[in-house]
C-alpha cells in the first residue's frame, strides 16, 4: 500500500512518497524516505518487495555515480531510464528477480522535466504523470482531470495536494503523510508540504 | 561395485576431494574399518547438502512452517517480544525469555539480548540459531573493523554489515528480527531495525516480535524524550510485561539493559510470575485478573 506520485511539469518535476514504514500490521517508522537521489538532477522513488528496494536503489545509484565519474559528465534522465529498465529486465529472468517498482524523475539537458515509470516485470513507460499501487486508482482520474502540460510549480503543488486530500479521504490505511521532492535545473529540494 | 562407486569414480573431483581420497586409502591399508573412515573423512570435504528437489525454500517452508501444517517435522521458535528506545539518557533495551517451538514452550530463560561487543548489544527474535550465530559473527566483523581502522565501528556501518549478510540469503529460509543498538562518539545512541529480508530502518523505538502490538500500546502512550533514566527502565520492563500477559508466546523473565556513552549496562532479571503481581498491586492495574 506504499504510495509513489510523479508529476512533471513543464521545467520541474514533482515526486511525492508516503512517510509509512509498515511491516506486517504495525507501521514500524514514520518518518521513511522512499526515495534516492541518484545523480544532481536525478532522483528515484521506489517500492515493493522490502529489502530488495533499499538493495536496488543504491545499486542504481552506485551504477550511476560510476558512469558519471567515468565519462566526465552525469548521466541524463532519459539514460538513467533505460539503465535501470535494462537492469529490472535482465534480473527478471535470474534466479531471484528484483521486486520493485519506480519511478525515475528529473530535469533533462534541455532542463524540461522528466518523468518515467518502470515496473518489476521492465515496462518502462515516459508519462506527465504516473503513480504505482493503489496510489493509481484514487489518483489517476484526477490527473487526468486537472494536469496541463504547461503546469506552473504552484499550480503542481496544488495539484498534488489534492491527490494527498483524497488518499488521505478514501485510502483504508495511514500512510502518514507525504514526502515530497523537487527536481529541476537548480537541483533536487525536499520541501515541506 | 554399487552405483554410488561408480559415480564417485568416474564424477569430476576437487583437489582437495582427490587428496582425501588418498588419504583415505591410506588409512584403511592400516587395518581400520573401512566403512567408517570411507563416510568420517570423505565428510571432511566441503559439500553442502541441499534437499533433492528444485526449490529447496519450499521444501523448507513445508517441514517448518506450523501454521499450515500443525504436524510439520521441524518447529522452529517463533514467539518473542523485544523493544529498544532511544530517551534523554541514552538507550532502554527489554526483552522477554520464552522460546516456543509449535505450541511447545521450549525454554523460559532465553538470553534474546546478544552482547556483540562491549558498546553494541543485539536483540533477538526469529530464529534463535540464526539470530545468535549472526550476531556473534557480527561481533567478529566489528573487531575486525577496529582493528583495520584504529577506531571503533559506528552503529549504521555495524547494522549494515548484518543487513547486508542477511540480504544475501534472502528467501533461504533465514528467519531474524532484530535492533543493533549502541552509542558512538559520532552518532550519540542509535538504533537500527535489521530483519531477515533485508530491511534496514534507523529510528527511536521499535517492538519487535509476536508480542510487538501489546508492547507498543504501553510504549507509545507513556513515551516522552526527556524520560528519567529510572522512568525508562522501568516503562522498557512494564511494556515487556504487558506484552508477556496477552501474548501466549512471550513470557519467562524480563532483562533490562542501559545503553550510555560509556556502553552497555545490565539492569537484571525479573520472573514475570511476581512481577505481575507486584505491578499490579503496585498500579492498581491488570483488573481483569482477580488477585
Amino acid at each position: 500500500m506504499d504510495i509513489v506520485l510523479g508529476i512533471r511539469l513543464k521545467d520541474a518535476t514533482l515526486i511525492a512518497t508516503s512517510k509509512a514504514f509498515t511491516r506486517g500490521i504495525s507501521i514500524l517508522k514514520d518518518s521513511d524516505d522512499k526515495t534516492l537521489n541518484l545523480n544532481k538532477k536525478n532522483v528515484i522513488a521506489i517500492t515493493g518487495e522490502s529489502g530488495d528496494t533499499i538493495n536496488f536503489a543504491e545499486y542504481i545509484k552506485g551504477n550511476v555515480q560510476l558512469k558519471g565519474l567515468r565519462e566526465g559528465h552525469e548521466m541524463e534522465s532519459d539514460e538513467i531510464a533505460s539503465f535501470v529498465r535494462h537492469e529490472l529486465a535482465r534480473s527478471l529472468r535470474s534466479r531471484s528477480p528484483y521486486q520493485v517498482n519506480l519511478l525515475v524523475a528529473g530535469v533533462n539537458d534541455k532542463e524540461e522535466g522528466f518523468l518515467s515509470m518502470i515496473d518489476y516485470i521492465g515496462t518502462r513507460c515516459d508519462l506527465p504523470y504516473a503513480a504505482h499501487g493503489y496510489a493509481a486508482f484514487y489518483t489517476m482520474s484526477l490527473l487526468d482531470h486537472h494536469y496541463r502540460e504547461d503546469i506552473s510549480l504552484d499550480d503542481g503543488l496544488k495539484l498534488l495536494k489534492l491527490c494527498e486530500e483524497e488518499l488521505n479521504k478514501r485510502m483504508p490505511m495511514d500512510f502518514k503523510g507525504l514526502n515530497v521532492k523537487i527536481v529541476d535545473k537548480e537541483g533536487i529540494k525536499v520541501i515541506d508540504f | 561395485m554399487s552405483v554410488n562407486d561408480i559415480i564417485s569414480k568416474y564424477s569430476y573431483k576437487s583437489n582437495l576431494d582427490k587428496e582425501l581420497l588418498d588419504y583415505n586409502k591410506e588409512i584403511s591399508f592400516n587395518g581400520l574399518p573401512n566403512t567408517i573412515n570411507n563416510n568420517s573423512i570423505n565428510s571432511l570435504s566441503p559439500n553442502i547438502s541441499i534437499p533433492p528437489i528444485s526449490q529447496p525454500t519450499d521444501f523448507l517452508r513445508a517441514h517448518t512452517d506450523d501454521e499450515t501444517n500443525p504436524d510439520c517435522s521441524i518447529k522452529i521458535a517463533h514467539g518473542t517480544t523485544t523493544l529498544a528506545f532511544r530517551f534523554q539518557g541514552g538507550i532502554i533495551v527489554a526483552v522477554d525469555s520464552r522460546a516456543t517451538a509449535g505450541n511447545w514452550i521450549a525454554s523460559q530463560t532465553v538470553k534474546k539480548v546478544i552482547e556483540i561487543n562491549p558498546m553494541l548489544l543485539g536483540t533477538m527474535a526469529g530464529g534463535a540459531a540464526d539470530c545468535q550465530y549472526w550476531e556473534t559473527w557480527l561481533g567478529t566483523q566489528c573487531r575486525l573493523h577496529e582493528l583495520r581502522n584504529k577506531q571503533r565501528i559506528t552503529v549504521a556501518a555495524a547494522s549494515k554489515i548484518l543487513s547486508n549478510l542477511v540480504y544475501q540469503y534472502k528467501g533461504m529460509g533465514l528467519s531474524m528480527g532484530t535492533m543493533v543498538c549502541g552509542c558512538t562518539p559520532k552518532e550519540g545512541p542509535t538504533i537500527y531495525y535489521v530483519d531477515s529480508d533485508g530491511t534496514r530502518l534507523k529510528g527511536d523505538l521499535f517492538c519487535v516480535g509476536s508480542g510487538q502490538t501489546f508492547a507498543y500500546g504501553v510504549l507509545d502512550s507513556n513515551y516522552k524524550w526527556d524520560l528519567s533514566v529510572e522512568d525508562a527502565l522501568y516503562l522498557g520492563k512494564r511494556s515487556i510485561l504487558a506484552a508477556a500477559h496477552r501474548d501466549a508466546y512471550s513470557g519467562g523473565s524480563i532483562n533490562l539493559f542501559h545503553i550510555t556513552e560509556e556502553g552497555w549496562t545490565f539492569h537484571g532479571n525479573y520472573d514475570v510470575g511476581p512481577l505481575f503481581w507486584e505491578i499490579k498491586e503496585k498500579e492498581g492495574s491488570f483488573n481483569n485478573v482477580k488477585g
